[in-house]
């Protein structure tokens, strides 16, 4: 029997209330997700269970109980007031999936603190524009990455620290860096967790927006009841699990589902931080016996390459329940898994915004491959008509996904940009910027996009940020950045680039454009094709007409060319 | 070729791939499961090689275990250098 039991009846009967008793928590309580991860856990006697297993590339190894990470959260937090940060301020984590990271997240919220965790791989550009804009306090990295963070330290004068969490004693601390080892470190038994409260912020993740510079999608330590229960509902994760979070916490899957809930419902967690192989995949699961497997349609897809014979070199019977996120599971893989795992990929749906699961296929109800699945219980979503903002009358047609706003983890504004915050609703509905469609039993089927915003491998990534970096490079006159199709990764991104008068189009300065926004940016961002043209389409008022690009790489109608200059 | 070769290829990912303060890489550092060049970053690689030996590598030989040290990708270099005659 799954944890949901019957989807009808828990949507005939839910109240968010379900979590919080479960959970211990009275509406006006103290909320404090960091305690809730470690000392509740070690208050119900499971201080010695493992909380984390966790190896890196290297192939050295870490395990943590519980009561390890109790303390190593309190030491982090310990440290962190000791440098003068109080509640409220930003700390970011700039690091790899090191175990540093998710105990300084847990650190970070113990004493109030709103952690900002930045995937590792971004380039000075997008770290300073997303430090800046949150005006972060500190900075937790590791030597590897410091260079990224000092290179851009002049312009970010709220930045009074750099904690590095593997200094080697050897080079000197430049400006405004500290040194910190969890593992020297005196453990500290108690520290006094800051008493935030449902509304108290709590975490700072940042999202491409499709004409603006990132926004930060604040969340509060209430979010904890929405992200325990979809976790037991929506992933069936229970106690006696061995849990695989496959994403990094530098997006929000890897914070929501990959720290918050499991630690919360107290599963023992692993991490693998390494780079993708299937072998190395595999391996790891049949190592560590995994019983749940939450990871996302591009490693999926990336799998199936790889084969089915490969996967029967290894021993995965453990496994016991599948789910992917990030963009949609097309139903080849759906089917695929089911043939080599004997069990389906359960897709979930949500976004950085929705701080949890709020579509999804749910243990106990059919799948119907390649169908993001129906509403979580006590969410309510439909398709809005674009035009008229309400929702559609009738089943099959497309139209934009809405929800109504009102569960626990849902964002609570984007991070000093409250306009852009209320730009995202209309007619007193949540617009996700996502097209799909309702068939008669309420399942939704993705559709795509509604805006510019390019979804490669799970990760959104801004048109505007890209084309904004790539007018820095001195050869490139103007530029136009769009999606285009890729097996694997569903979108990649593509631009076309007009050239400056003494540059000429060629394979090496196709390379070096690639590389520049690689650095810039990060790996994500890096255009995979670049095209030389000799102009863009522009309407008539000279803006780029992205859409005709667009359409052009997807093979579809070009539309409404009325406005295009020179048609 | 091949020693040669091994240089190009390491001191290219030293430079494009490698903060400052990385360890120095070996001809057999594991560069994709060692998570020094992710799947994205792959492709700049995979278009850096192209260019310079006038080879095209297909997506499907381009995989991370090929691509998982200077060794390997000299080897699978060496191959397509070979077949261009």
């Amino acid at each position: 029997m799954s944890n949901i039991g019957s989807y009808d009846e828990r949507v005939k009967n839910f109240s968010w209330s379900i979590a919080e008793k479960e959970l211990g928590y009275k509406p006006g309580d103290v909320i404090n997700i960091g305690w809730y991860c470690t000392d509740r856990i070690c208050e119900q006697g499971k201080g010695s269970k493992v909380a984390l297993h966790w190896e890196g590339h290297t192939g050295v190894e870490k395990t943590y109980t519980y009561n390890d990470i109790r303390l190593a959260t309190n030491t982090i937090g310990a440290f962190l007031r000791g440098l003068g940060l109080k509640d409220g301020e930003r700390v970011c984590l700039f690091m790899d999936r090191i175990p540093e990271l998710y105990l300084g997240f847990l650190g970070i919220l113990k004493i109030g603190a709103i952690a900002q965790p930045l995937f590792s791989a971004f380039g000075d550009e997008s770290l300073f524009v997303r430090l800046s804009n949150a005006e972060t306090s500190a900075v937790i990295t590791q030597k590897k990455h410091a260079p990224k963070v000092r290179k851009i330290l002049e312009k970010l004068p709220h930045v009074r620290h750099i904690i590095l969490v593997d200094h080697d004693g050897v080079a000197p601390l430049k400006d405004r860096e500290v040194a910190f080892s969890l593992e020297k470190a005196a453990p500290v038994e108690h520290l006094d967790i800051h008493p935030t409260k449902a509304e108290s912020p709590s975490v700072l993740h940042y999202t491409s927006g499709t004409t603006g510079m990132p926004k930060g999608v604040q969340h509060v330590h209430y979010s904890l009841i929405s992200q325990f229960l979809t976790a037991k509902w929506a992933l069936d994760l229970r106690e006696d699990d061995i849990y695989w979070c496959t994403a990094d916490p530098g997006w929000v899957t890897g914070t929501s589902y990959g720290i918050i809930a499991p630690f919360a419902i107290g599963v023992t967690q692993c991490v693998l931080d390494a780079g993708f192989s299937a072998e190395a995949w595999y391996k790891w699961i049949e190592k560590r016996r995994v019983t749940m497997w939450y990871s996302a349609p591009t490693a999926i897809r990336s799998l199936m390459k790889a084969g089915d014979e490969i996967v029967k070199k290894f021993d995965l019977s453990t496994l016991r329940h599948l789910a992917s996120v990030g963009e949609p599971l097309n139903s080849e893989a759906v089917i695929w898994s089911e043939k080599v795992f004997g069990l389906p990929f359960y897709d979930t749906y949500w976004q950085t915004e929705t701080g949890s699961i709020v579509i999804g296929n749910y243990p106990g109800m059919e799948v119907r491959p390649g169908s993001m699945g129906k509403p979580f219980p006590g969410i309510t979503g439909t398709v809005l008509d674009p035009v008229k903002n309400e929702p559609l009358p009738t089943y099959g047609k497309i139209g934009l996904v809405a929800l109504k706003f009102d569960w626990p983890s849902r964002m609570r504004t984007y991070w000093n940009n409250e306009e852009a915050f209320q730009k995202k609703f209309r007619n007193g509905w949540y617009i996700t910027g996502d097209r799909s469609k309702i068939d008669k039993d309420g399942y939704f089927w993705f559709a795509g996009r509604d805006d510019d915003i390019i979804n490669t491998a799970g990760h959104l990534v801004s048109p505007f940020e890209v084309e904004s970096a790539l007018l820095e490079h001195p050869a490139v006159a103007e530029s136009a950045v769009v999606s285009k199709p890729d097996p694997i990764n569903l979108e990649v991104v593509k631009a076309f680039v007009t050239l400056k008068p003494g540059f000429t189009a060629s394979k090496d300065l196709d390379l070096e454009i690639m590389n520049f926004i690689r650095k810039k940016l990060s790996p994500l961002a890096m255009p995979q094709e670049i095209e030389f043209v000799p102009s863009l389409p522009k309407t008539r008022s000279g803006k780029i007409m992205r859409r005709i690009l667009h359409a052009k790489e997807w093979g579809e109608e070009i539309g409404d060319t009325s406005t295009l200059e020179n048609d | 070729m091949s020693d040669e070769l091994k240089d190009i290829v390491l001191n290219y990912v030293t430079k494009e791939y490698l903060e400052d303060d990385s360890e120095p890489l070996t001809y057999e550092t594991p560069l994709i499961s060692g998570g020094i060049v992710d799947s994205f970053s792959m492709v700049s690689l995979k278009r850096f090689l192209e260019n310079k030996y006038g080879i095209a590598i297909p997506d499907d030989e381009a995989t991370p275990e090929a691509f998982d040290s200077v060794n390997k990708i000299v080897s699978l270099v060496q191959r397509f250098v070979a077949k261009k005659g």
